[in-house]
């Protein structure tokens, strides 16, 4: 393992970490995708998670949020050990930690403002019409996309669908925010546009998340803290210069091609 | 060949264990049932137009295709009571069915398919929802209950095609071949054959289900989802009619 140094933004607060990773083991069949896993999200941090695609990025946050049991090892969001929660806790758990999908999953018989309602009609959030409707144009505001309310998802383009999503997770004010490859797909000028909005979401909402990425713009705007993902462990972590700096091949990999562009731009 | 009939057991179990969580999941609070109301909708209204025009269509041209043989052996006043029996018992049941295979079977297979890839089933289930009673329960139950009101519509639309089909090349009034057709029909030949239509409905609907909540990842996984879905329901019909025949004739119903 390489550096183990962390520098945290102003908002971070070090000493309380909201989801503690320690010794997280995760195979499929003879694929040991996650060994001996270990690392802390910090209240307020944004902390990207870099690896290459299928080093078990996603397996790692669906781990958290209780998609996928892990085989081994523990994982704390919040103060509860996730694989221990009968269901109602684990709900409870969920509507604190919001999920943003790499593809989106915005539900394509829903209108927009049925997507936005979702979250709120199944965790029993008791609202009136009057504060839902407010709530769901509040979080539209947020992303700027308060003309699609009563759009279906098929209607809006890929930044669109990103942004409504985004505002999907925003609508219970979860105290965790998990973002899957959130710029994947999107082109360069739309995925600036959202690694802003993770920002500044992030610090409006006072959200703590985890970032899975291996869109270095993206990474190079949001990180506070990067871990590398690299043979299923924690291979080396710190801010984006540290790791840039790194002079490990495993991890100068990721930097390089980067760094080229960069200097050409 | 060994192969094969492994995938087949393997698959059959997985179905079998998928199916399992049905019962509990039904019966254990939080009811789902605005979402239960609309696949009624969608899956027995939508689905009616399709089954009343193949019902027509299917008695009428039963009737038309038996006459002859039947005016050969002089028993063509029999027609009524022949082809009521016909469609009662079998035809109206199972081709409804497999209609029913063909359009909801696959719709299932396709939307739960793409709900899988699009991870629209994660998101459900960190939103507070419990994907298998949303999802399958719902649509199992719709399909459950909605085929033998289709199979019943189906056979009563389909005994005025075979009427109209008798009046085509002769004359009988509406009365008349509906009392022959009635007093054809006795209670063991109409019972089993509602029961049986739950049976397929449930089969359609839990395959359908199985098949699209069980997707692989990509578009062509949810092509095969959706295909898979048709065929194997489809011959589920066919398997559990063969057995539902056996059962009638243990009771002594045939």
């Amino acid at each position: 393992m390489t550096g183990d140094q962390t520098i945290f933004n102003s908002n971070t607060d070090d000493t309380i970490p909201v989801i503690r990773i320690e010794h997280l083991y995760k195979s499929f069949g003879n694929n040991a995708v996650l060994k001996d896993f270990t690392m802390q999200l910090y209240k307020g941090e944004n902390l990207v998670v870099l690896g290459k695609s299928g080093s078990g990025k996603s397996v790692l946050i669906k781990c958290i949020i209780g998609l996928l049991e892990q085989d081994s090892g523990t994982i704390d969001v919040l103060g509860s050990d996730v694989q221990n929660l009968d269901e109602k806790e684990l709900d409870e758990l969920r509507a604190k930690v919001g999920f943003l999908f790499q593809s989106n999953a915005l539900y394509d018989s829903m209108t927009v403002r049925e997507n936005l309602e979702f979250p709120l009609r199944r965790h029993w959030i008791k609202m009136s019409t009057e504060e839902t409707n407010e709530r769901v144009k509040e979080v539209l505001h947020n992303v700027g996309l308060e003309h699609t309310v009563d759009m279906m998802p098929s209607e809006l383009s890929g930044g669109m669908r990103k942004r409504i999503a985004l505002a999907r997770t925003l609508i219970l004010n979860p105290d965790i925010m998990l973002y899957d490859e959130p710029t994947t797909g999107l082109d360069p000028i739309t995925a600036k546009e959202i690694s802003e909005l993770i920002l500044n979401l992030g610090e409006k909402y006072n959200t703590s998340s985890i970032i899975i990425s291996h869109d270095m713009n993206c990474i190079r705007m949001t990180a506070d803290r990067i871990v590398m993902l690299i043979d299923g462990c924690c291979y080396a972590q710190g801010t984006f210069t540290q790791l840039e700096q790194n002079n490990d091949a495993s991890v100068k990999q990721f930097f390089e091609q980067w760094q080229s562009k960069h200097s050409i731009i | 060949m060994f192969a094969n009939l492994k995938q087949l057991l393997t698959e059959t179990g997985r179905l079998g264990r998928f199916a399992s969580h049905f019962f509990p999941q039904t019966f254990q609070a939080r009811f789902e049932l605005a979402e239960f109301i609309r696949q009624c909708y969608i899956i027995g209204y939508k689905s009616f137009p399709l089954v009343g025009l193949t019902g027509f269509i299917m008695g009428l041209v039963l009737t038309m295709q038996l006459r002859p043989a039947l005016l050969d052996y002089g028993v063509a006043t029999e027609l009524p009571e022949m082809v009521g029996i016909a469609i009662v018992r079998e035809i109206g049941p199972v081709i409804t069915a497999l209609i029913f295979a063909g359009k909801i079977g696959s719709s299932i297979g396709a939307e739960l398919g793409s709900m899988r890839v699009t991870e629209q089933i994660d998101a459900m289930e960190v939103s507070g929802t419990n994907p298998y009673k949303f999802l399958v329960v719902t649509r199992v139950l719709a399909a459950t209950v909605m085929l033998p009101l289709l199979v019943i519509t189906g056979d009563a639309i389909s005994l005025y095609g075979s009427y109209v089909g008798v009046n085509i090349r002769g004359t009988t009034s509406f009365q008349l071949f509906f009392k022959m057709v009635f007093d054809g029909l006795a209670f063991s030949d109409v019972m089993p054959a509602v029961i049986k239509s739950f049976f397929f409905g449930f089969a359609v609907g839990m395959i359908g289900c199985y098949k699209g909540f069980n997707a692989d990842k990509g578009t062509e996984g949810v092509g095969r989802a959706a295909n898979s879905a048709v065929v194997i329901s489809s011959v589920a019909v066919f398997i559990l009619d063969l057995l539902a025949v056996q059962i009638t004739d243990l009771f002594g119903l045939n």
